[in-house]
């Protein structure tokens, strides 16, 4: 007889699922997307057993439905997450997220001398490669290649 | 960004630069008109620039404006803490146009974005300096009579110099030929190199300072190799005498060549240069006073006659 499995983390009713986030990148999702702000049921799984990812993390979110350019936020720290929109136990939608065209108040400019590391103001990037992922900052025009990139 | 305002030479297209050149020419034949009378000019230099500083002010004063404004910001609010955006705000209260040269890069971008009173960026950092490229370019037309087909020479410090990039971006739109003269260490970056290929641009790299590039040349553009640019001072030894343009160099020369420098130069064009008729770098920055004024009514949207 088969062995019965386990569920991980418990079903959900109505939210989104975000899962095969990377285990180390867990927690900066969850700060981007901030779910710490949010007053509805959030399930979060560390360090749970992937085949295709050996570790990974997922987070439940009772009845909150994300934007797409809210999602896409994560899409540097996390390109591979899958999102399942569930409705009455039912997956009805499964998300994927994509880099934006622009990133504001996410990444740090590594330039010092950027005049957004010297003024309380949002950072603002545009994707120039969105294969390599390179990024361009909009003031002081510094391009930032995906190994380079720090959150704020 | 406010759409009056000029952060970059990149903001401007082909078409803009061929008007703003033939606004210049109206300001040489005749550079005191009266057309900002009444207008009050801020020349906010939160970074000491002598040069550009009165060459901007030279401008304002010839087209009958008013000016206010610092010249060093130690002696300002900024000292004090305050913010870029709120000491642009309480200039833009004041002022009907504001030149400003920051220390930081990116800040006259972010000024025109808070304001609606139109920015030129007088250099930030070691970003953008979009007045000097066009005086770069008006001395080129100047001197050759066009844009197009010119062999360009640019030697020095192409790693960081500021004027260089901006130059090859100012000029792209005219199918040059560029001719890259630097120290390994300072050797043009390939993001410039990545961009003259997309636009189809001939370039040629060397090391050596030779009489064959020299001779190739319709232009040279020479700037200053600095030592603390270098890590390995070795190194900044074994060239620092390399790029040094000597009178005796230019012998055989084309006839249209001119020198241009943005000046200030310290050693790297020697001073017998200077009596060669091909020496062009004092009415160069003549020039800059005829450029900016265009600049100036061009931001205001004032129609130059």
């Amino acid at each position: 007889m088969e062995k019965k499995k386990e569920l991980q983390v418990a079903a959900l009713e109505n939210g989104t699922a975000i899962d095969h986030i990377p285990a180390d990148q867990l927690f900066k999702v969850v700060s981007l997307l901030e779910i710490e702000h949010l007053k509805t049921r959030v399930t979060i799984g560390y360090n749970l057993d992937s085949k295709k990812m050996g570790k990974k993390g997922i987070i439940k979110i009772s009845d909150k439905f994300f934007e797409q350019d809210e999602i896409n936020r994560i899409s540097l720290i996390a390109p591979t997450v899958n999102l399942n929109i569930i409705r009455d136990y039912e997956v009805v939608e499964k998300k994927q997220v994509s880099l934006p065209d622009e990133m504001c108040g996410i990444v740090k400019c590594n330039n010092p001398k950027c005049i957004t590391n010297n003024e309380p103001m949002q950072t603002r990037f545009q994707v120039i490669d969105k294969e390599n992922v390179t990024l361009k900052c909009h003031y002081c025009e510094v391009k930032i290649k995906k190994e380079d990139i720090e959150l704020k | 960004m406010n759409k009056k305002s000029l952060v970059s030479i990149a903001d401007y297209s082909k078409e803009d630069i061929l008007r703003l050149i033939g606004i210049a020419e109206k300001f040489e034949k005749n550079p005191n008109r009266r057309l900002l009378e009444g207008k009050v000019c801020a020349t906010l230099f939160f970074e000491p620039s002598t040069r550009t500083r009165l060459s901007f002010e030279t401008a304002v004063n010839r087209l009958g404006g008013r000016i206010i404004g610092f010249s060093d910001a130690s002696t300002t609010s900024s000292s004090k803490g305050e913010t870029l955006k709120d000491t642009i705000m309480m200039v833009s209260n004041y002022a009907d146009l504001i030149i400003m040269r920051h220390y930081l890069e990116g800040a006259a971008c972010y000024a025109s974005e808070v304001t609606n009173v139109p920015i030129i960026n007088a250099g930030d950092g070691a970003n953008q300096h979009p007045s000097q490229t066009m005086l770069d370019i008006y001395s080129i037309f100047k001197t050759q009579g066009r844009l197009e087909n010119l062999e360009i020479t640019m030697v020095g410090d192409l790693k960081y110099g500021r004027t260089v990039h901006s130059l090859i971006t100012g000029m792209s739109h005219f199918n040059p030929v560029f001719h890259f003269v630097a120290p390994e260490e300072l050797k043009i970056p390939d993001l410039y190199k990545n961009f003259c290929d997309k636009k189809g641009i001939k370039y040629y790299e060397y090391t050596d300072f030779s009489d064959e590039v020299i001779n190739r040349s319709d232009i040279i553009y020479m700037t200053r190799v600095q030592r603390e640019r270098f890590t390995d001072l070795m190194e900044y030894e074994k060239v620092k005498n390399v790029y040094i343009l000597r009178n005796n160099m230019l012998s055989g020369s084309k006839d249209n060549l001119r020198i241009l420098h943005p000046l200030p130069r310290v050693n790297e064009i020697a001073y017998d240069v200077d009596c060669n008729p091909k020496a062009y770098y004092i009415e160069q920055a003549r020039n800059g006073v005829f450029a900016r004024q265009a600049i100036i009514c061009d931001v205001l949207g004032i129609e130059v006659k």
